[in-house]
């Protein structure tokens, strides 16, 4: 146990004294949040749009003179089909489409409901969302004039989103980069420390000694669980008051997932040194073989039901895939344990999984 | 015996690194593996330390398998690789501390094995590794390695790229260790070591070409060598190659080494020769054989 | 006759911060010679030669090489020096026709004139057969002997050679030697620096730094009559002892 702690004491020595690892391990996330964060802006002016106007009477010309006389949006032409949606879109100069339903001021009477319904293009998710959330707004604000008149009646609006339908929004970026960042600074660092002790001829020495193969893992990994946990922390305390991002549910049971997940992204840093011998090939292989996958196939960015079947098959064994859908759940939908021990199972397999192989995979040998 | 080797081969995919390599080193020796660059120094020091399988062949170390008891081996020997440049980021003291908890004991405890050396390198303890001149890395190097009192100590190249100095105190710090009764299995490609050692096997191309004291294998060699200098020395070079008889040539410090293919070898002939070809304050005496000259010869 | 001097150093220094690597160092190397440059580690030699072939900015004093001052002079200096150290010589990656290449573009040399350098220097070496093989796959010696040549490629009038020999095998070693005097014979200045003190006895003149300056220039032999021993082993660990 004293060498094992002797060990530990080694291994922080080098990251203290590396004041660039230590910058880029603290910095990373707070630019990697800021950048995302204001990135994505939540204003839009003079957005081209179409109007399909099914029933054209008095109530859709009032909407759409309010429309009109809005900044935020400048009437492009009007449509006359909904084939011509996709055409308009795919010409690229308007971002929405507003249709409105056939006999609109009609069912607006007899019903007391009538339907407005949003077509964005999705293609740029942010503006999409904000189109949206501002014609629910100026919507409200003419049914607050009609109001007067009729308390009754209520025009609902539809948010229909083309090519990414599975809206990305602030709330999605969190998830995504403390995913990334977790990835990262885990394996990447650890399969980095890990291959410097072979380059510098250090690791011959480790294994003409004593100490186990395993005490030797637990060791190098150990410190940046801890400093993987401080950065979990500081991307959630950033997101929280910066960005308003909400964490509905259970402090601690996000932040046993997080451990959870940093674990078995060691271990994957862990797999990786086995089959590097170099600081380069380690690196390498992480960006190429850990962040890619990330990146593209976890749902961060590119939603998993929009991808081809291989791909979402493939999807389902990459870790981060399943540790966003268990972050997403608690930190937006507050759910505890019960809704998400499927997913927890499959990470707590994934770890096991991993662990064993690179322990197995870790050489007692030179060769 | 502290290390049995017996019929050691090894190989990297095609590439033969040690073939059929038998020795035995015995206790409190210092045995020297002396060789170039590229001889399989390196590989014996690693299947031995076990961190290698040979292809073929068995060893033992301290009556250990290298294979089957690896770690009772591993926990009894010390091991100073060839590059190896400790943690350049941590102090003098850090180093020290961490080799002797990775062997479960502490600096106190084995003290006064480290001390003659520990003393010279004690005034710089808190600096970091890095910032420390060759010569005292490699003091402290071999401290680290030390620090729990190894029986066998196994040195790959201590001494490769040091200066003359730091190479002699080396030496002397190795002496008085093999007075400690540790075996100490040592490589260099410095021929001039190979007489500090009790015995020395001179290795090239993984092949053990001659296993014997020093003296002994300067003693048996069957061949008279001989210092010639004059004052042009390139040409002295050239105009000796071009000599009838000449078995070879080669420059060795002040001089130039000369052997005859002759038994009876006339030192006139050769004197008139070089005089004929104009050469100038023409000195030519009998050398003393050193392991370079068995070595160049094999 | 004056000697041509090919390299002039006066008052030579050189600080990081509060330590002087090295002080205030003075000598000449003449034309043609095989000039031995040593030192303990960490004496300031590595310093010193980095200053004289233009890389690092002397604190003060003043260096000329090839008749170039190595503070604005110092691409002057470059073109007419060729250098090769221990640890970096050629890409292993590369063949040794390709390195040649490479490193004959890199000083400018012409198409045809790296066609026929080629063609001369593996003959010489005696390389024709592999010529297309990785550097990375030759013994040490070999890639020594090669490098050496490359860093002649341009027909530098001085050679800085850093620990050209360092772990190679006895013969191999001579006949790098051997390659250092014919190359002297013709006319280029050798600067040399080594930890085997048998090569020291090659020189035609050696310096010894201690503790960043020179307390020793002269020839093997008075050096030896100097401090009264047989060889160069002897009066390096004499006069290093002194300082400790």
């Amino acid at each position: 146990m004293k060498r094992f702690i002797g060990f530990i004491r080694k291994e922080f020595y080098h990251i203290f004294r590396d004041k660039r690892s230590l910058f880029i391990l603290f910095g990373m996330p707070i630019a990697q949040i800021l950048l995302f964060g204001f990135a994505i802006t939540n204003e839009i002016n003079n957005v081209d749009i179409a109007i399909l106007d099914h029933s054209n009477d008095v109530e859709t010309q009032k909407i759409i003179n309010k429309i009109k006389s809005s900044p935020y949006f400048k009437i492009e032409n009007q449509i006359h089909n909904e084939k011509d949606i996709e055409a308009e879109f795919k010409k690229g100069k308007i971002k929405a489409v507003l249709i409105f339903e056939p006999n609109f001021s009609k069912n607006l009477v007899t019903k007391k409901v009538a339907t407005l319904q949003t077509v964005t293009d999705a293609t740029e998710p942010n503006v999409a969302s904000t189109i949206a959330n501002y014609t629910t707004a100026l919507i409200q604000n003419y049914q607050l004039q009609k109001k007067q008149y009729n308390n009754q009646i209520k025009v609902q609006v539809q948010s229909r989103m083309f090519y990414n339908p599975e809206l990305k929004s602030v709330f999605n970026f969190v998830p995504g980069v403390m995913t990334i960042i977790l990835m990262l600074v885990s394996a990447m660092m650890t399969s980095i420390s890990i291959t410097r002790e072979k380059e510098l001829g250090t690791m011959e020495i480790l294994l003409v000694s004593p100490i186990k193969p395993f005490q030797v893992i637990i060791g190098k990994v150990f410190p940046y669980i801890f400093l993987s946990i401080i950065n979990a922390i500081i991307i959630l305390i950033l997101g929280f008051f910066v960005f308003g991002m909400p964490i509905n549910g259970s402090l601690f049971l996000l932040l046993f997932e997080s451990i959870l997940f940093i674990i078995s992204a060691l271990s994957l840093g862990i797999l990786i040194s086995t089959i590097s011998d170099s600081q380069q090939t380690a690196m390498m292989l992480s960006l190429m073989g850990l962040m890619l996958p990330v990146i593209l196939l976890s749902g961060f960015i590119f939603p998993i039901k929009s991808m081809p079947i291989p791909m979402q098959l493939i999807s389902n064994i990459i870790p981060a895939k399943w540790f966003i859908i268990i972050i997403k759940a608690i930190m937006l939908k507050g759910v505890s344990i019960q809704y998400i021990w499927k997913e927890t199972l499959i990470l707590i397999g994934m770890t096991v999984f991993f662990i064993t192989l690179s322990i197995k995979k870790y050489k007692i040998r030179l060769e | 015996m502290s290390i049995i080797v017996q019929n050691i081969s090894k190989s990297y995919k095609t590439k033969k690194a040690v073939e059929n390599v038998s020795f035995e080193v015995k206790k409190g020796e210092i045995f020297g593996l002396i060789g170039p660059d590229g001889a399989g120094k390196t590989t014996l020091f690693r299947i031995l330390t076990t961190l290698l399988k040979a292809n073929e062949g068995n060893a033992s170390v301290l009556g250990f398998d290298v294979i089957k008891d690896y770690k009772s081996i591993r926990s009894s020997v010390g091991y100073m690789p060839g590059k190896f440049s400790l943690y350049q980021d941590l102090t003098v003291e850090e180093n020290l501390t961490f080799f002797a908890t990775l062997f479960g004991t502490s600096i106190e405890e084995n003290y006064d094995l480290i001390k003659e050396i520990y003393i010279q390198i004690e005034p710089f303890k808190k600096r970091r590794a890095g910032a420390l001149s060759g010569g005292m890395k490699q003091k402290l190097a071999l401290c680290c390695a030390l620090i729990h009192a190894p029986k066998v100590l196994f040195l790959d190249e201590p001494t490769t790229g040091v200066d003359p100095i730091s190479r002699k105190e080396f030496w002397e710090m190795l002496k008085r260790l093999q007075q400690k009764g540790i075996t100490i299995l040592v490589s260099t490609p410095y021929m001039d070591e190979a007489s500090l050692c009790d015995r020395i096997a001179l290795i090239q191309n993984g092949l053990l070409l001659k296993i014997d004291s020093p003296e002994n294998i300067t003693k048996n060699y069957d061949k008279v060598i001989y210092d010639v200098s004059t004052k042009n020395r390139h040409k002295l070079i050239h105009d000796l190659k071009n000599y009838p008889s000449q078995y070879s040539v080669y420059t060795f410090g002040e001089y130039i080494h000369y052997i005859d293919k002759q038994m009876k070898f006339n030192l006139e002939e050769l004197l008139q020769y070089l005089k004929d070809k104009n050469h100038t304050e023409i000195e030519i005496k009998t050398a003393i054989v050193t392991i370079e000259d068995v070595f160049m010869d094999l | 006759m004056e000697k041509e001097k090919i390299i002039a150093v006066q008052n030579l220094t050189k600080k990081f911060g509060d330590f002087t690597a090295v002080k205030n160092i003075s000598f000449d190397v003449y034309k043609g010679e095989i000039f031995g440059f040593l030192g303990a580690n960490g004496a300031g030699k590595t310093t010193a030669m980095k200053m004289l072939i233009g890389i690092s900015n002397p604190t003060s004093g003043k260096a000329t090489v090839a008749g170039f001052d190595v503070k604005e002079k110092a691409e002057m200096v470059k073109k007419n020096i060729g250098y090769m150290s221990q640890k970096f010589s050629l890409y292993d990656d590369l063949t040794i026709k390709e390195n040649i290449q490479f490193f004959g573009g890199i000083y400018g040399l012409s198409r045809t004139e790296i066609k026929s350098k080629t063609e001369s220097l593996v003959k010489e070496l005696q390389l024709e057969t592999i010529i297309n093989s990785l550097v990375g796959s030759l013994p040490l010696g070999w890639k020594q002997k090669l490098s050496f040549s490359v860093a002649l490629l341009h027909e530098p009038k001085i050679v800085f050679l850093d620990e050209p020999t360092g772990g190679v095998d006895p013969i191999t070693r001579r006949q790098f030697w051997e390659m250092i005097y014919s190359q002297a014979y013709k006319g280029t200045t050798i600067f040399v620096t080594t930890h085997y003190m048998d090569e020291a006895e090659y020189c035609d003149r050696v310096s010894i730094m201690v503790d960043g300056k020179i307390e020793a220039l002269d020839t093997p032999k008075n050096l030896k009559k100097h401090f009264k021993v047989d060889s160069m082993n002897e009066v390096f660990l004499k006069l290093a002892r002194n300082v400790e």
